[in-house]
């Protein structure tokens, strides 16, 4: 539609945010690839220097990496999971008629509004910890043993955290999408002999599926990252149970001081995360197209 | 069989009350088209048939059997939505046979039905197409495919075509009357449209404001209208109403005159007018007359006839077919 000089226009009226953000991204970008192939260990300074794949190699070799993988992975899958089970679940709930719906909604929104490492703090000290936690009282008032959940769960407990988080996103989505079914489609389903079981099977679920993809992918980006709750709560620990990419990361280049190494973790880190976007997009992306 | 029979039937939302009290009795094979202007009711009381709404009160009979608290599904229905309610991720195919498939039928059984219902409606080369793939007229017969593979007690239509263009429209009024002379099944067919009632139905259910008016063959109800409401609503355009004066001439609260059964003069009749709009259709030239002291009437008129604003012409109308009404605008 545009005419020549409209188009010209709006390329110099974007140029300075695009040249801002690509300065933003790129100067980072190359500066944590330059130390990843360069000695630099705040421990060490005197060993300096071009490193080759050194730094790759001490991380990736590392059996630490490889757990550290499959905790991410297990993190990722464990929370999508249970935020899109029990997210469908609640919006399911949520759409039936009831009284006080608006405060309702409310209700189940509000711990996305709790920032990470408070939220892990309400866990770790209000539920989670087994003298004077919630979760303790209740195991003793049962005359159990309390359980010591970042002890003997750790990972389990991040992904309980996380999840709590994230289930309000996922309600969320799906309850718009599951309003949006239009009411005499449901209907029909019912006038065809469909039960409940198979409306939700044959109607509402495909019905909810691109809400879905959305929600899955959205997530699996910002679960690949997850960190604060893991710092405040396990540390990474017991060992590397814990210990997503992320955190791992943090332990290199931070608590152990090796910046070089740091920085090759985070580069395998960004390939990892592409490697997960690339592989999810095909797993699911064919529910964007329209 | 399809028998349909509505007893005293109530509904209320809460303090609204839609539907006073109707009671209905539909023939098996009938095809009765519930028609009235939008929100009386019409749409309420198909979806009371279909289950699809409870009733207040009283009780809804097939074929003799008390279905008032049976579930949608029980009841043997099959309808036709207004929007289709055709299910979007799913092909032709898969939306005609979803209702089998839901009544647990043998995969060949199902591709048997799906085909006789796809050559009845010449769906043939659509059947693997998702619904955004098609028109409006083949979305519509998708969804009548739907309905009529589960071979239904009664098919009940919430206004079918008036999502479709003009032409189409009577197209599709066409192939549904035309299905109905072929599976002889007991159709309800709601819809504002009273050419549409006119054309289709063995009887017409007339309702105003949750009650039927009248009750009749499309012919009996442009004949014998049972009120002003009747008479007013049902022909095409609408009938003239006069008040006062010259409706006590003739003994009646109000009398009515359709537009086809005027005498038009240019010089000589029992009313006077002026030509305020000529609508010339090519078949028929409608008339708008502004008559001295009577207000404004509509008459129809032979195509050929050529009349321009301002024209003074006669009205007389024909005497054996002026309606009468009394004060309560019940025909006399």
């Amino acid at each position: 539609m545009a005419t020549k000089q409209t188009r010209a226009l709006a390329r110099t009226m974007m140029a300075p945010a695009v040249i801002v953000l690509f300065i933003w991204m790129i100067v980072p970008l190359v500066m944590t690839l330059w130390f990843s192939f360069q000695n630099y260990s705040l421990i060490n300074p005197m060993m300096t220097g071009f490193a080759g794949w050194a730094n790759y190699v001490y991380v990736i070799g590392d059996p630490s990496f490889t757990q550290a993988l499959v905790n991410t992975l297990i993190l990722v899958g464990g929370v999508l999971v249970i935020t899109i089970v029990g997210g469908t679940f609640l919006a399911l709930l949520l759409d039936q008629p009831i009284w006080g719906q608006g405060i309702l909604r409310i209700l189940v929104i509000s711990p996305f509004f709790v920032m990470p490492p408070v939220a892990a703090l309400i866990w770790k000290n209000g539920f989670m910890h087994p003298g004077y936690g919630m979760l303790g009282h209740l195991w003793k008032f049962f005359g159990l043993q309390p359980v010591d959940w970042f002890n003997q769960y750790p990972l389990f407990s991040v992904i309980v955290i996380v999840a709590w988080q994230w289930l309000p996103f996922a309600t969320l989505i799906l309850l718009t999408a599951l309003q949006s079914l239009s009411e005499e489609q449901r209907e029909a389903a019912e006038m065809d002999g469909a039960n409940a079981a198979n409306r939700f099977r044959y109607i509402i679920l495909p019905h909810m599926a691109r809400a879905i993809t959305i929600v899955i992918l959205i997530q699996t980006i910002f679960l690949l990252g997850i960190f604060a709750e893991i710092r405040v709560t396990t540390g990474g620990g017991p060992g590397y149970a814990s210990t997503n990419i992320a955190f791992l990361v943090f332990r290199t280049g931070i608590l152990s001081n090796d910046i070089g190494a740091g920085s090759a973790g985070g580069v395998v880190a960004v390939i990892i995360a592409n490697i997960v976007a690339i592989f999810l997009m095909r797993a699911v992306g064919k529910n964007l197209d329209a | 069989m399809g028998s349909i029979t509505l007893e005293h039937v109530n509904k209320s939302f809460g303090e609204v009350e839609i539907i006073p009290d109707i009671s209905l009795d539909i023939q098996n094979g009938e095809f009765v088209v519930f028609v009235g202007p939008s929100g009386c009711g019409k749409s309420t009381l198909l979806r009371l048939i279909a289950g699809l709404e409870d009733t207040t009160s009283g009780t809804i009979k097939l074929d003799g059997q008390d279905v008032t608290d049976a579930a949608p599904a029980k009841r043997g229905l099959a309808m036709v939505f207004q929007s289709y309610a055709l299910y979007p991720h799913m092909s032709v195919r898969d939306n005609i046979a979803f209702p089998l498939k839901m009544a647990k039928l043998p995969q060949a059984e199902i591709d048997k039905k799906v085909d006789y219902a796809a050559r009845t409606l010449n769906l043939g080369s659509y059947l693997d197409r998702r619904p955004r793939a098609l028109s409006g007229g083949q979305r519509q017969r998708v969804a009548i495919g739907r309905a009529i593979v589960r071979e239904p007690k009664a098919f009940l239509f919430d206004e079918p075509l008036s999502n479709l263009d003009a032409a189409l429209r009577v197209n599709m009024r066409l192939e549904i009357t035309e299905l109905h002379q072929q599976l002889k099944t007991t159709m309800i067919y709601v819809t504002h449209d009273q050419v549409e009632a006119m054309t289709m139905a063995d009887r017409i259910v007339v309702l105003n404001a949750g009650n039927v008016e009248q009750f009749g063959s499309p012919l009996d109800l442009y004949k014998k209208p049972a009120n002003r409401f009747v008479a007013g609503f049902i022909g095409s355009p609408k009938m003239n109403f006069v008040d006062g004066p010259e409706a006590t001439k003739h003994n009646a609260h109000s009398i009515g005159v359709r537009p086809e059964h005027f005498k038009l003069s240019t010089t000589e009749g029992a009313w006077r007018g002026t030509v305020k709009v000529a609508e010339q259709l090519g078949s028929d030239t409608f008339l708008h007359v502004e008559t001295d002291g009577l207000g404004l009437f509509t008459v129809r008129t032979d195509g050929d006839q050529t009349f321009k604003h301002g024209d003074v012409v006669w009205l007389t109308p024909d005497p054996s077919r002026i309606y009468k009404f009394d004060a309560a605008g019940l025909a006399i």
